[in-house]
C-alpha cells in the first residue's frame, strides 16, 4: 500500500486529467452535436449537406486517427494548438460529437411529425419549433443513448494517453515499467480510477432517464 | 469443367507457396551459416532447463519487432533481425537448437517480466536493461550489451546542446514509462518533459519543432537518426550506463550462469563481434566496442 502513496500525486494528477478531458470534451461534444443535429434537420439543403458530410467523415475515422491528423497533420499547414491537452480535447470533441448528433437526430425522428405541424400550424418559426417543441421531447428519449456516448467518451480518453497528455492510461504506462513487482496493484488502481468516473455516470443517466421519462 | 479449373488453380497455388517456402528455407539455412555453428553433442545435468530446451529442440525467445539494429521483424521472411537476435541464436546454438528452430515472440517494454514469469517465453532478449526493481521478479544473465542514454537534435544542433544539463529550460520528448523519462523527471526537472507512447512520435515533434530534443537510450536514437539522417544527429555524449540483460525465470541460477558462460566465451572468440558488425553495427556505422563484464550477481 505505501506504493500506492508514494505515487499518489501522480495517480491524482491522471486522474484528474482524465476527468477534465472527459468532462470538457462531453460539453463540446455537446454542443457541436447539437448543432450539427439542428443543421441536419434543417429546411436548409446546404447545411444539412453539410451537416451529414461531417458526420459520416468523423464516426467513421478511427479516433487514432483524428488525433494524429491533430497532432501532425495540421503543422503542415502551420496550425497548431496552443497545448496537448488542447489538442487532446478538440480531437475527443470533434469525434464524439458526431456520435451525439446521431443519438440526438435518433431522438429528433422519434417524435411524431405531427407535433412539428401542429407547431408550424400555431405560427412558430423553425428556431421556436425546434428549441421549445421537438428539442426537449427528444432530448428525453436520447439519454441511454447519449449516456452511451458520454461512457465510450470517457473511456476514448485514453487514446489521449500515446499524445503526451499525462492521463490515467499513461500513468498505467509509467508506473508499470517502474514497478514491475506491483503490476497488480497498478492495474487495480487505474480500474478504479476509470470505474470511479464510469459507475457514478451509468447511476446518474439511470436517474436523469426515470425523472426525464414522459408518458405518450 | 469449373471444378477442374478450381482444382487445377488450387494446385498451381500450392506449388508456388512450395516453392516460396523453399526459398524461405534456404535463406534461412545461409543465414544459419553465418552464425555460430550449432552443438550437436552436447551433455547437460539432467533436470536442468538446459536439458529440457536441448531434449525439446525448441526454444521460445522473446524480442523486441520494432528496434531497428537489434531487434526488428523482416516482412519478408516474418523473422526479427538484428543484434539481440543474433546473441539469442548464438545461446540457442549452444543448446544444440538449430536457428530455425527458435520460436520468436514478440516482446515489448511492459510485457517482459509477465511473459517471463508465465513461462510464455524461455528467456527474454530485447534491450532488457538490468535494474533492480527488475531483478525482484526475473533474473538476468549478462549484460551482453552497455548502452548509455543520449540525445538527439534537429540536424545541426540549432540550440546547441551537448548534453542532459543544456536541457533546462527546453522541451525533450521521450516515451512514457521508459527509464530515459524517469531520468529526465528525476534527474534534470528543469527540462520540460514531453512523453508520448512511441518514438516515432518524438522524431515528428522533433521534425516540426514542437520540441528541441529527443531522448532516450543511444542504440534507439541510431535506428532514427539512422532512418532520417538529413534531419536529425546525434549528440553522441551518453550519461547514463544501461547494461541490457537477458531477462530469465528468477531462481534458474544453473540456466543463468550457462548463458553467462555462453556470453563470455562470444565475447572472446569473437561471435559476438562479428555479430554486431552485421546488425546494430552496420546500421549505425559503428565499430564493436569493448564488451561489458558479465556480472555473476
Amino acid at each position: 500500500m505505501s506504493f500506492l502513496a508514494d505515487n499518489f500525486t501522480l495517480l491524482r494528477d491522471a486522474f484528474l486529467t482524465t476527468l477534465s478531458l472527459a468532462v470538457v470534451s462531453g460539453i463540446c461534444a455537446l454542443v457541436i452535436g447539437t448543432l450539427l443535429t439542428a443543421m441536419r434537420v434543417s429546411p436548409v439543403a446546404p447545411l444539412r449537406g453539410a451537416a451529414g458530410f461531417y458526420v459520416e467523415v468523423f464516426r467513421n475515422t478511427p479516433l487514432t486517427v483524428v488525433f494524429f491528423f491533430l497532432a501532425f497533420g495540421i503543422v503542415q499547414i502551420d496550425l497548431q494548438f496552443p497545448s496537448r491537452f488542447i489538442t487532446a480535447v478538440a480531437a475527443l470533441s470533434l469525434y464524439t460529437a458526431a456520435f451525439v448528433s446521431e443519438a440526438l437526430r435518433s431522438g429528433i425522428n422519434s417524435v411524431p411529425p405531427g407535433q412539428a405541424e401542429a407547431a408550424r400550424a400555431l405560427g412558430l418559426d423553425f428556431r421556436q419549433t425546434l428549441t421549445s417543441i421537438v428539442l426537449p421531447q427528444a432530448f428525453r428519449t436520447v439519454v441511454p443513448p447519449l449516456g452511451n456516448v458520454w461512457i465510450a467518451l470517457a473511456k476514448n480518453t485514453s487514446i489521449a494517453a500515446g499524445f503526451a497528455v499525462t492521463d490515467l492510461t499513461a500513468a498505467l504506462q509509467r508506473l508499470t515499467n517502474q514497478n514491475a513487482d506491483q503490476l497488480l496493484v497498478v492495474f487495480l488502481a487505474i480500474v478504479c480510477g476509470y470505474l470511479v468516473i464510469t459507475l457514478p455516470s451509468a447511476w446518474l443517466i439511470g436517474v436523469i432517464e426515470r425523472r426525464t421519462a414522459v408518458l405518450r | 469443367m469449373r471444378i477442374t479449373r478450381y482444382a487445377a488453380t488450387a494446385a498451381l497455388l500450392s506449388l508456388a507457396l512450395a516453392a516460396c517456402s523453399s526459398d524461405a528455407g534456404n535463406e534461412n539455412e545461409q543465414a544459419a551459416d553465418e552464425t555460430a555453428a550449432v552443438e550437436t553433442d552436447v551433455e547437460f545435468p539432467e533436470g536442468s532447463t538446459m536439458a529440457r530446451l536441448n531434449e525439446a529442440g525448441s526454444i521460445t525467445i522473446g524480442t523486441k519487432f520494432d528496434q531497428p539494429g537489434f531487434g526488428l521483424l523482416n516482412p519478408q521472411t516474418q523473422q526479427p533481425e538484428g543484434f539481440d537476435v543474433e546473441i539469442a541464436k548464438i545461446i540457442a546454438a549452444e543448446l544444440g537448437i538449430e536457428a530455425d528452430d527458435i520460436e520468436w515472440t514478440e516482446t515489448v517494454s511492459a510485457n517482459r517480466e509477465p511473459f517471463i514469469q508465465n513461462g510464455q517465453v524461455d528467456i527474454v532478449v530485447a534491450t532488457y536493461t538490468i535494474n533492480d526493481t527488475r531483478k525482484q521478479v526475473v533474473d538476468f544473465a549478462g549484460p551482453y550489451y552497455e548502452a548509455g542514454q543520449d540525445i538527439m537534435v534537429a540536424k545541426d544542433n540549432p540550440e546547441g546542446i551537448e548534453g542532459p544539463d543544456d536541457l533546462a529550460g527546453k522541451t525533450v520528448c521521450s516515451v512514457e514509462g521508459s527509464t530515459p523519462a524517469q531520468n529526465i523527471r528525476d534527474n534534470y526537472p528543469e527540462a520540460q518533459l514531453v512523453t508520448y507512447d512511441v518514438y516515432s512520435k518524438c522524431a515528428d515533434d522533433l521534425k516540426n519543432g514542437n520540441v528541441q530534443a529527443v531522448t532516450t537510450d543511444n542504440v534507439i536514437l541510431t535506428g532514427l537518426v539512422a532512418g532520417s539522417p538529413d534531419a536529425f544527429e546525434l549528440v553522441g555524449n551518453p550519461f547514463t550506463a544501461e547494461p541490457y540483460g537477458i531477462g530469465l525465470k528468477k531462481g534458474d541460477d544453473e540456466f543463468r550462469a550457462f548463458i553467462n558462460d555462453v556470453l563470455e566465451g562470444a565475447f572472446e572468440d569473437g561471435t559476438w563481434e562479428a555479430a554486431w558488425d552485421r546488425t546494430a553495427g552496420a546500421i549505425s556505422g559503428t565499430e564493436a566496442p569493448e564488451p561489458p563484464k558479465v556480472d555473476r550477481y
